[in-house]
């Protein structure tokens, strides 16, 4: 019982953690919190789903979803970050925010506000491992989860692009006087976020059978949470993170009842802000480890 | 004076007054996203009252708005080692709290998810909400003259250094955070005892964030910036109902696009003074 409610609790995590990684990817390059990653979310399991509908195979389908939702990020920042650079930082906050409405909207026009799902045949198939009952799809899920955490942590401390990101997020005047192009390393700070949070949004789908238009919210606001609990601007700590709030999740759910389960969530976030406020694995102060 | 202007004038008294509840904490920079919070506890505590204990109405509005401001000033304490982003957070896990409450705690009392029915026996009328906006306008109108406003302000600029000549800055983010958690309270307890029906869901987040967007729409830097931003708010969804299932859309983008032409919301500390074509003052002001 408790080996398999922390499995389940690390899976569910896993999700939360590649949210939390696109929420942390932006504040720490960037200083900036985007809204609407939870509907880039969103839009990545639906448009993943309507290309499955229309007959694309699995894979392809999938990748040009995750592709799709990187551009729609490069959308936000064309609009909610380009022209606001000098302005406080809650007024690109709330242009985000104006994304989330309007993605929400728009999807609930064109898709309707039904639940929808992926198809039976992509559906789990049970198998027991000792202890522990997994689904095939939780395997898939939790694999695609670590590869792309593994993934862009070498791609942003190995790569010359991570490099270029990482400058920007040190200092975006220095780094474009030292020759890194700042509008793309923006830009593609920007399209990864995206493609993370579609990609998210497309393992969330597949894992709870849920794809509607306003499935990226509580996620959303999860990732956030994961986000702060691990340190902000800290990748392994947006990991941490999202593991602390799915394990928190599953476990009230399992052990206190359903109806605890946001109680103990935001209870813990509540907690976790108020006594180390900056995070589990968090430097706030400290520059140099912001990514 | 039709039911239908009755209920949207009414819906704006209401909003101003979540507006204004939002702009006291940010004027000494603090940004609640919880306000919702505050609000529920203000419409449940004052409803509750009404219904159960068969008080009178005022004294029950006052005492949910007061008890919505002890709690806001029991939350702005602890919160006040953290700024910002993070301060937002706390405020939005203690919203989804008290949301989280009224769905699973005293249940017998408030029907929890069935909704809180039967708050039918002394129902607000358009004065009682808009003389409770004429009331915080004028306490506004005041603070905003006096010395008061003035460090209010100097807090919201720079902490550091208000605390440096000497304000004493603990004191006025609490009591600014205790003041916009009453003012939500009592907009809650106007709320409950106009719609006549309650439920937890309406309190989720996406209430506290509208407050917060009619502040930043209509500008943060005076007090007629939430009264403006609130209405227009309040206004604005009515006269889209030709576009029928595309408002939400069309009022997301109008959000993107009023963000890009006026950073600083609509209304600023220049265009209050009038001075603002005036070559040369034009950016020192505000």
């Amino acid at each position: 019982m408790f080996i398999q409610q922390l499995f389940n609790g690390i899976m569910l995590g896993s999700t939360y953690a590649l949210i939390a990684i696109a929420f942390t990817l932006l504040m720490g390059v960037l200083n900036m919190l985007n809204f609407a990653i939870g509907e880039v979310f969103m839009l990545g399991a639906i448009i993943g789903l309507t290309l499955v509908k229309l007959g694309l195979p699995i894979y392809p389908a999938l990748i040009l979803a995750v592709i799709i939702a990187g551009l729609v990020s490069l959308v936000i920042e064309r609009f909610s970050f380009r022209p606001l650079r000098q302005a406080p930082p809650l007024v690109p906050l709330l242009s985000t925010i104006g994304f989330s409405i309007l993605f929400q909207n728009t999807a609930e026009n064109l898709w309707g506000s039904e639940r929808d799902q992926f198809p039976q045949w992509m559906e789990p198939i049970d198998f027991q491992m000792g202890p522990l009952l997994i689904s095939s799809t939780q395997i898939i899920i939790f694999a695609t989860a670590v590869l792309l955490m593994v993934g862009l942590d070498l791609f942003i401390q190995r790569t010359r692009i991570g490099r270029g990101i990482r400058s920007v997020a040190e200092n975006i005047e220095t780094a474009s006087i030292l020759g890194v192009d700042s509008n793309r390393i923006i830009a593609i700070t920007f399209f990864v976020t995206g493609a993370l949070a579609g990609a998210s949004g497309i393992l969330f789908g597949l894992s709870f059978s849920i794809v509607s238009p306003f499935m990226g919210i509580e996620p959303g606001i999860k990732g956030i949470a994961a986000m702060i609990v691990g340190g902000m601007g800290n990748l392994r700590g947006a990991i941490v993170g999202g593991m602390f709030i799915g394990i928190t999740e599953v476990f009230s759910v399992a052990y206190l009842g359903a109806p605890a389960k946001d109680f103990a969530v935001y209870g813990a976030l509540f907690l976790a802000l108020i006594i180390r406020p900056q995070g589990i694995l968090g430097m706030i102060q400290a520059e140099k480890e912001r990514i | 004076m039709s039911s239908y202007y009755l209920d949207l004038f009414s819906a704006m008294g209401i909003n101003i007054l979540l507006a204004l509840s939002v702009y006291s904490p940010l004027a000494t920079g603090q940004l609640s996203i919880g306000n919702a919070g505050f609000m529920a506890i203000g419409a449940y505590v004052s409803a509750m009252l009404t219904v159960h204990l068969h008080l009178p109405l005022f004294p029950s509005l006052i005492a949910g708005g007061v008890f919505a401001g002890v709690v806001g000033v029991l939350v702005g304490f602890p919160a006040l080692r953290i700024k910002g982003i993070f301060l937002a957070m706390v405020t939005l896990a203690f919203g989804e709290i008290v949301r989280n409450f009224f769905l699973n705690f005293l249940t017998s009392l408030t029907g929890g998810a069935y909704g809180f029915r039967g708050i039918g026996n002394r129902p607000v009328s358009l004065f009682w909400i808009w003389g409770c906006v004429a009331f915080f306008l004028i306490l506004f109108f005041f603070l905003s003259r006096s010395r008061l406003g003035l460090t209010m302000m100097a807090t919201h600029d720079d902490d550091t250094v208000s605390e440096l000549i000497g304000i004493n800055v603990v004191h006025l983010k609490v009591g600014s955070f205790g003041l916009g958690a009453l003012i939500a309270g009592i907009a809650g307890g106007l709320y409950a005892h106009y719609y006549l029906y309650l439920e937890p869901e309406f309190f989720n987040v996406w209430q506290s964030i509208h407050m917060v967007l009619y502040v930043i729409m209509g500008g943060m830097l005076t007090f007629w910036g939430p009264v403006l931003g609130a209405s227009i708010f309040t206004l604005l969804p009515e006269s889209l109902r030709f576009l029928q299932d595309w408002r939400g859309a069309f009022f997301g983008a109008f959000i993107i696009g009023l963000m890009i032409a006026r950073p600083s919301g609509l209304l600023t500390r220049e265009i209050l003074r009038l001075d603002f074509w005036l070559p040369g003052r034009r950016g020192n002001l505000g």
